[in-house]
């Protein structure tokens, strides 16, 4: 089976509740077949509402969805063929686990032998064999999460939908569902479309991620991708930590600029700065940046400790650097023999490269 | 190791067990307390008239103590052929003893319910009496009136020896004890209870199926929309609620009469004929018409507050999973809102059997249900033991179906909040 480039495409959509705002705007996006794709981004961003426009709850006001090269706009949601899992798993509360799966497969008059068959594969896919005459009720959050992916996956549906199913789930629980829900998709190849304000999550399980805001997809790529290279200033500050300098542009050349601050100068990886005197934010991850290094390093600042912070595995400094008193570092715990002491002055180094020049803030 | 060695003692060493109960004890006793004034308050005013109504319904004392001695000389009489002289002098004796009081007139009316034609002879009696002389009161007795030479009138009398009787429920089935003491039904044409018994139930049957199907689709559409619209019809629908429930019947007569505005309407739309306007009051279709309208809230509210629990991701569930919007309606909405159907049906149909007053403004001859005969019993016939008789047979009747109800539907499924 070769697999489709846009298997969904949204094309040009834009969707408004009221007729004044747009809560999505000209979105353009291609999601590939057997894809594990996560919209992330605050709440309020649109991204819900593109999974509801998609699952066929609402309708776009302008532009088209596609679904496997038919537009699906005029299909109501239950010819769609599209599996869900809700925030709040929505399992029926008056059947069993067994009803609760029976139900996708009854509605399209699957004989009962090859129902059972497919229920049994479905609830050992989530392991929650044996489980099949408890109701709802009676099962962990975490047990009724698992009933409402198999739920969703029981009718072989070629696209399933995730609305921020491991909200309501403990940290713990969250994080074993994360990668439990990542081995099925593995397993069986279906196209995962997953929301969720957590990046963490979206970091974790996705093979591409969609970050929304303000009703527009900022970047689309990879986690890796995502975190390195940030495309603007909302993206390097949603995902992950980071550390800001404001400043302007006052060279440009050979694939570096240089961006005055207030009181200094920093060298910098212009990505969205395109000439001189322009404003720019500039990003930089915590771990880029090192104290004392041993390599040269194109910066290398004096900053004083304002903070310390012992996490266990690595400690977190607050440097008041180059006129920022918010800049973090992440000391690993192995190389605590440097002297991080409150108020001591220290020499902080960065390559130009991990710097990244984006729009101002 | 042994308990006792491992007791756990508190600081001044007596067992942490025995403390606590005390402790325990004492709130119990404070929280019994504080529920005492309610169920004194539940004792006065409904274990006890219920109590005494019960009481009253089966009371037959009256008789049996104007007779004292008669039904105890009775007592070895086999009822076959006429009573013997010792009957009849004990006979004599509790009557001398009514007319001094005066109150042989009440032993007529009450013997007269057992047995017509004890009025007359009961009055000759008291006239005759009086020249009775001592001794053979049987062949005094029995020369006053032929009726008192009929073993029939005796056994009448007998029946009235029993301080408790049930004839005023048979009654309220339109049955009664015949000469031979079976249990038989009134002619045909004189049997009124059970048409009211049948249309109770009916007009009890129907205002609830009405209700119900005008009640869901409103409190569907109180549940989804939106909060400052549900409010405003939350108040359409108590609004009701804050108006007197006569100003409501009234307006309904105001309403539903033949020269009404409902039937100016339909003449106005050509419907109906000018001279030909249908009656729509004093009938059934009045009684309908009002008591839907006033019940409809107590169906609204429990299916509201159910369908407020409802979570509408689930009606998406049902959708996405391939179920047609009546699909995921019938298997996933509709069995989660029985609890709230449960409690509206059970509700308006329990109000409904005892409806008073709007049956007796607009439900006309055919329209009045049981409790309006109930009433006519309380005020007019002053006949307080068959009205007693008849309420108790309607509180019966409400504990069957609340039985039925526990039994198919579980009691424990309702919800009211």
């Amino acid at each position: 089976m070769a697999s489709k480039k846009d298997f969904v495409k949204f094309d040009k959509v834009d969707k408004s509740y009221d007729g004044k705002v747009l809560v999505v705007k000209d979105l353009q996006l291609d999601i590939a077949e057997g894809e594990f794709i996560t919209m992330l981004g605050p709440s309020g961003s649109g991204k819900t509402t593109c999974l509801m426009m998609l699952a066929g709850f609402e309708t776009p006001t302008n532009g088209e969805i596609y679904l496997d090269g038919k537009a699906i706009s005029s299909i109501p949601p239950h010819k769609r063929g599209i599996g869900m899992v809700f925030q709040n798993y929505a399992l029926f509360p008056h059947m069993t686990v067994y009803e609760n799966l029976a139900f996708p497969l009854r509605v399209r008059k699957i004989p009962k032998d090859e129902a059972d068959k497919k229920i049994d594969k479905a609830l050992s896919m989530v392991s929650l064999q044996g489980f099949a005459a408890r109701m709802p009720g009676q099962l962990s959050g975490g047990q009724q999460q698992r009933v409402a992916v198999a739920r969703s996956l029981v009718f072989d549906p070629q696209l399933v939908l995730m609305d921020e199913p491991l909200g309501a789930l403990d940290k713990n629980l969250r994080e074993s569902m994360q990668y439990e829900i990542k081995h099925i998709h593995e397993s069986i190849g279906v196209t995962v479309v997953y929301v969720t304000h957590d990046q963490s999550e979206a970091l974790t399980m996705s093979n591409r991620i969609a970050v929304f805001n303000d009703g527009k997809v900022q970047q689309l790529s990879s986690p890796d991708e995502l975190y390195e290279k940030p495309v603007n200033s909302f993206v390097a500050e949603f995902i992950g930590e980071n550390n800001t300098f404001g400043g302007e542009v006052s060279d440009i050349s050979g694939g570096k600029c240089k961006v005055k601050l207030a009181n200094a100068e920093i060298l910098a990886n212009p990505i969205s700065v395109k000439g001189k005197g322009e404003r720019t934010t500039v990003s930089l991850r915590p771990e880029r940046a090192l104290i004392n290094p041993s390599t040269k390093m194109d910066n290398l600042h004096k900053g004083k400790i304002e903070e310390v912070i012992y996490h266990g595995d690595h400690t977190r400094v607050r440097i008041n650097l180059l006129g920022n008193p918010e800049f973090i570092l992440k000391v690993p715990n192995s190389s605590s023999n440097l002297d991080i002491k409150l108020g001591n002055e220290i020499n902080i180094g960065w390559n130009s490269d991990d710097a990244r020049a984006l729009d101002p803030k | 190791m042994s308990s006792e060695t491992n007791q756990i003692l508190t600081t001044d060493g007596i067992p942490l067990e025995v403390s606590l109960k005390k402790a325990e004890r004492k709130n119990k006793i404070k929280a019994f307390l504080l529920v005492a004034p309610l169920l004194l308050f539940l004792i006065i005013t409904y274990v006890f008239p219920i109590g005494d109504m019960l009481f009253r319904s089966v009371d037959d004392k009256m008789v049996t103590q104007m007779l004292p001695k008669t039904f105890k000389a009775m007592e070895n009489w086999d009822g076959q052929e006429l009573p013997d002289e010792e009957v009849f002098a004990a006979f004599h004796e509790d009557f001398v003893k009514l007319v001094e009081d005066k109150r042989e007139g009440k032993l007529s009316t009450q013997l007269n319910y057992t047995k017509n034609g004890f009025k007359s002879i009961i009055k000759k009696l008291r006239r005759a009496s009086k020249k009775f002389e001592e001794g053979n009161y049987k062949e005094q007795i029995m020369s006053v009136h032929k009726r008192w030479a009929d073993v029939e009138y005796w056994r009448a009398i007998q029946r009235r020896a029993p301080e408790f009787t049930g004839q005023k429920y048979l009654k309220g089935m339109d049955m009664y004890v015949n000469e031979e003491g079976k249990i038989v039904s009134v002619e045909e044409d004189r049997r009124i209870h059970r048409v009211l018994w049948l249309r109770t139930l009916e007009i009890a049957f129907f205002v609830t199926v009405f209700c119900f199907l005008m009640a869901y689709p409103i409190a569907h559409l109180l549940a989804t929309l939106p909060m400052k619209y549900s409010n405003l019809l939350m108040i359409c629908v108590l609004l009701p609620f804050w108006t007197s429930l006569l100003v409501r019947t009234a307006s309904w007569m105001i309403l539903l009469q033949q020269q009404g505005i409902v039937n100016d309407f339909f003449v106005g739309i050509g419907l109906v004929a000018d001279d030909n306007r249908p009656e729509m009051m004093y009938n059934k279709t009045g009684s309908y018409v009002a008591m839907t309208q006033i019940l409809l809230p107590f169906m609204v509210l429990p299916l509201y507050s159910v369908m407020k629990t409802i979570s509408p991701s689930l009606m998406r569930a049902g959708k996405s999973l391939g179920g047609t919007p009546f699909v995921a309606f019938w298997k996933v909405y509709f069995p989660l809102t029985i609890p709230g159907i449960g409690a509206g049906c059970l509700l308006v149909f329990i109000l409904a059997i005892g409806y008073y007053i709007t049956p007796a403004l607009v439900g006309g001859a055919s329209g009045t249900l049981i409790s309006n005969q109930i009433a006519f019993h309380m005020k007019s016939t002053l006949d307080w033991s068959f009205a007693s008789a008849m309420g108790l047979m309607l509180l019966s009747g409400v504990l069957v179906i609340y039985w039925l109800y526990n039994k198919i539907v579980g009691i424990d499924n309702i919800k009211l909040g």
